[in-house]
């Protein structure tokens, strides 16, 4: 309850600081407004972890826990994720049966765009994530489309992610009442508590970060995209963002959903755009 | 095929530092796979790491060492520039070598 | 190993190519015996890595006993953060270093990992290890042909040897 009205009360102020003169956005409290919601979010966090840089709560458990930040500092002096990361390098600068490649399908050729993604597309009128467009660019070159869960996606989306390394998180919501609704479905889904364990995304990584749930570490909601795809010591290998909303699902005892559902395109629009200004970090390494 | 192989050495005054990071399962042949049968036992038992012909680093394993191993040691006498062959052996008799260069 | 069927043909293989490596090791020494490993002995010192405790795999290693050491500085996390990739490292201000080696006190084998340090190599070694459970971590370093220790208890609570 009192993570709640915190909530509501930092979105609250927010809003009145950002749109004191544009009265009308705030008088209905109703209305999806993603710039407060994403100002209340990051204040959440500000002031629940007042030593935490704000730029370092992108390496998740690490930034909570001194004891677990040595073991961190100490794999990314050779960091686990090194041979998915080449590995991506050389599958993205390979070409396509039919002669293109990735780059074909991206701007700037693919290179420093990680920040971007996911972006609402305007023409289908859903959430393109770099995932699904990498699958799109894969099929549309006449390629069958990697598993979303799987080495191949990780290692690709491992070195687009590198090549963005340090680039503020920059995720756009046209005005547009598709894009809105697809930001407050997001939302809805972070915060709806389902599964047998009753319990939302925000039950952990909102209510709880840097405290124990069993054996492990919850890391912060705050970022916690911007370290995609991850190297887990507990998976011995790496895992993509869609791998993450599954195995969070399974964790809760909650049903997973199939990766690139609209609920999860949706679900990694909000966590993504309130993460706006923070670095990127990925590919990451977790416990 | 790429190495599986990974080093980074950086010569500072006359100390060189050696960072190798190495591809390989390590199974440590007390784990079981998805259905319940234990897999075999397969790790890198062997890693030298050589300069101007003589061994500067030569390390022994069992299966305890971590999946995708790493090792961080320094030496001295090397220069910026100079070769610096790193192999290794694993159970079953496979092998992998490489040739870095000091920076 | 005198069994002749069993269901896991390639684990027989490799006892079998354990014994044979032992065979070349130790000559016509009687098999369990555990003989001093000479500080220059090339060979891969396969009877310490089977040995159980830290004791016996120290002595098969070394055949001799190590005593504890402030100048053996051993560097553990309080808490692993997965027993699968654990950090540990050993730095030592001893002169005539031969060999630094890491056990793991309650690991199935307790010897991890055994290294050579050549004259011009620096007594310092960081590298990462499985841990089943909470227990000691013990580092032993050869010096001048004597053996010091230090050790520190880890606690892991994410074992490195599940599925």
């Amino acid at each position: 309850m009192k993570t709640r009205s915190a909530l509501l009360l930092g979105s609250l102020s927010a809003a009145l600081v950002a749109f004191a003169l544009t009265s009308p956005r705030v008088v209905a409290a109703d209305k999806v407004d993603p710039v407060a919601d994403a100002k209340a979010f990051q204040n959440f966090f500000f002031q629940k972890f007042p030593n935490v840089k704000h730029e370092d709560f992108v390496n998740g458990p690490y930034s909570m826990n001194e004891d677990m930040k040595r073991q961190w500092q100490e794999k990314e002096e050779f960091p686990p994720y090194e041979f998915a990361l080449d590995a991506g390098k050389e599958m993205f600068a390979t070409p396509f049966k039919n002669g293109k490649t990735y780059a074909d399908c991206f701007p700037n050729g693919g290179i420093g765009i990680r920040q971007n993604y996911p972006y609402f597309d305007e023409k289908e009128g859903k959430v393109v994530t770099l995932e699904l467009a990498l699958n799109r660019c894969r099929e549309a070159n006449g390629e069958a489309p990697y598993s979303y869960v799987k080495d191949e996606m990780a290692s690709l989306t491992a070195y687009m992610a590198f090549t963005s390394r340090g680039k503020p998180m920059d995720i756009k919501i046209p005005d547009d009442p598709r894009a809105l609704a697809a930001f407050e479905n997001g939302k809805r889904y972070f915060y709806t508590r389902r599964g047998q364990m009753n319990f939302s995304c925000a039950s952990c990584h909102v209510q709880s970060p840097g405290e124990r749930i069993r054996a492990e570490i919850l890391a912060p909601a705050l970022g916690i995209l911007n370290a995609m795809p991850i190297y887990r010591s507990e998976w011995s290998g790496m895992g993509t963002t869609s791998r993450r909303f599954v195995t969070c699902n399974s964790q809760t005892r909650a049903v997973p959903l199939e990766p690139q559902s609209d609920e999860y395109r949706d679900v990694e629009y909000f966590l993504s755009y309130v993460a706006n200004g923070l670095p990127i970090s990925g590919p990451g390494a977790r416990p | 095929m790429a190495s599986t192989i990974r080093v980074r050495a950086t010569a500072n005054g006359d100390i060189t530092e050696v960072q190798a990071l190495i591809q390989h399962p390590m199974d440590s042949g007390f784990v079981k796979d998805s259905k319940g049968e234990l897999i075999p036992a397969h790790f890198i038992q062997e890693l030298k790491f050589e300069y101007n012909g003589k061994d500067v680093f030569v390390a022994d394993w069992g299966p305890a060492v971590s999946k995708d191993p790493y090792v961080k040691f320094s030496f001295k006498g090397a220069k910026k520039g100079d070769d610096l062959k790193i192999s290794w052996t694993d159970n079953k008799g496979a092998s992998d070598t490489t040739t870095a260069k000091i920076s | 190993m005198t069994t002749t069927t069993g269901p896991h043909p390639t684990r027989r293989l490799i006892l079998q190519g354990a014994a044979s490596v032992a065979l070349l090791g130790l000559g016509n020494l009687p098999f369990g015996a555990t003989p001093a490993r000479a500080a220059a002995n090339d060979k891969y010192p396969e009877a310490a890595f089977r040995q159980k405790s830290e004791a016996d795999a120290i002595k098969a290693l070394y055949g001799k006993t190590a005593e504890p050491s402030d100048k053996v500085k051993l560097d553990a996390p309080e808490i692993a953060e997965n027993g699968g990739v654990v950090p540990i490292s050993v730095a030592t201000t001893l002169d005539k270093v031969t060999s630094i080696s890491f056990f793991v006190a309650e690991n199935p084998n307790a010897l991890a990992a055994s290294y050579k340090i050549p004259e011009g190599t620096i007594p310092s070694v960081a590298n990462r290890l499985k841990m089943a459970k909470t227990t000691n971590v013990i580092a032993i370093v050869e010096a001048d042909g004597k053996l010091y220790s230090a050790t520190k208890e880890v606690k892991v609570t994410v074992g490195g040897c599940g599925g």
